[in-house]
């Protein structure tokens, strides 16, 4: 073993296990959801409070959920795949928590992030498919241009083209509580999970 | 003066047109853009060698700190969520156009001549497996692992590695096994020469030793 070995060994041992602890917000995550989701977690930030029209064509904004918690997932009607799942979830999100008490100051929200297609009536013919009625499962698109980008953003959703006319995005539902705040992005999991998370963050 | 301006330029411009092109898909991202600045890295280490300081010389002893570097520099982008902070946000991407070529590439192309033998088989060996394991969770995952890139990408991804890690295997394996065309027809000779009447005895070691 030569002189200066051991020293320089070290440095690079601890500057490697550092990179790796800094990319992975110290070994938890691998993937940028994952990040996501811990930030959100640690430092709840208020949900953006732009205009958005339901399928009823009413408008609304995150500040009139106050006191309520509101589960939000992101659509676009057109979607063959994912978005299906998400309103069978939340459909039967809404079964699995029948009537208790916690259940009543739920609200559901599905924002679609394709407003140019979705109008008020593509809107309603999804609402309709799930059985969703406003105010407690709204269908809703944002109004105006900046309203979608800095719903998308806060929230972190990455919409990417499939290359097929559709959208990709990161599949999730997202929890903003009585004080406005998103504060939990869970898995589109089995509704009955889902439903116990939701009625955990609505407890009093 | 204005002509150095207008050429800078244009190379930025190749640069950043470079850069889009290759990560808009995972594949290009991962198999071709992450080990071509790496190469870069490898390349720049044959200018470094002859500057040298003697103290790096010595305390990069058989190269492991070399390789240590290397080993976690490459392994950081090797996590999706890497991948996916360098495609959103310049800044990291950036550090991904530095620390390849200066903390992958070249502390290689430095310690690889100081390894011994059997240390560079052992990174050979080490390295080709691991290509075609990381290819194969890609195709395992039922997720997206980046959100920047879409499921079939990954799938792309995951078969692309896999085939890197075979064909890499296999050139591993000829050239551990049976040597390169000309050296084998050196040791072809040999044996020949032995079976010779009067010709020096061949053996294993012997060329081993070579």
């Amino acid at each position: 073993m030569s002189r200066g070995f051991l020293p320089l060994l070290a440095a690079t041992l601890l500057l490697g296990v550092g990179a790796v602890a800094w990319g992975t917000e110290g070994f938890r995550v691998v993937t940028s959801e994952g990040a996501r989701r811990l930030a959100v977690e640690r430092t709840p930030a208020p949900a953006p409070d732009v205009a958005l029209v339901d399928q009823d064509g009413n408008s609304f904004s995150f500040s009139g959920y106050r006191g309520r918690t509101v589960l939000v997932d992101f659509v676009y009607t057109r979607c063959p795949t994912l978005c299906g799942v998400l309103g069978d979830d939340f459909h039967g999100l809404l079964a699995a928590m029948g009537e208790k008490e916690s259940a009543r100051r739920i609200d559901l929200l599905s924002i679609s992030f394709d407003p140019d297609n979705d109008d008020r009536e593509a809107l309603k013919h999804y609402g309709d498919r799930y059985g969703a009625t406003a105010p407690r499962w709204r269908i809703a698109a944002p109004v105006g241009s900046g309203a979608l980008a800095a719903l998308l953003k806060a929230f972190g959703v990455v919409v990417i083209p499939d290359g097929m006319g559709g959208f990709v995005h990161n599949s999730a539902v997202y929890v903003v509580d009585a004080r406005g705040r998103l504060a939990l992005v869970l898995d589109p999991d089995t509704p009955p999970q889902l439903a116990a998370a939701a009625l955990r963050m609505a407890a009093p | 003066m204005k002509r150095r301006a207008l050429i800078a330029f244009g190379v930025w411009v190749a640069l950043w047109l470079a850069r889009v092109l290759l990560e808009r898909d995972m594949t290009l991202h991962m198999i071709v853009q992450l080990p071509l600045l790496a190469g870069i890295g490898l390349v720049f280490a044959t200018i470094l060698r002859s500057w040298e300081p003697r103290w790096l010389i010595e305390a990069d002893w058989l190269g492991i700190p070399g390789l240590v570097l290397a080993a976690f520099a490459s392994s950081l982008w090797m996590l999706p969520i890497m991948l996916d902070d360098a495609v959103a946000n310049p800044v990291i991407d950036f550090m991904k156009f530095l620390s390849l070529p200066l903390l992958v590439g070249a502390p290689l192309g430095l310690s690889w001549r100081r390894m011994p033998p059997l240390g560079r088989a052992f990174v050979w060996a080490n390295f080709i497996p691991k290509i075609g394991a990381i290819g194969g969770l890609y195709l395992a995952a039922p997720e997206r692992l980046c959100a920047y890139y879409r499921l079939d990408q990954q799938a792309i991804a995951g078969w692309t590695l896999i085939i890197v890690a075979i064909v890499l295997g296999l050139l591993g394996f000829i050239a551990a096994f049976i040597g390169w065309p000309d050296q084998s027809r050196e040791e072809f000779a040999a044996v020949e020469r032995q079976n010779e009447p009067g010709g020096a005895p061949y053996c294993a070691a012997a060329a081993l030793r070579r």
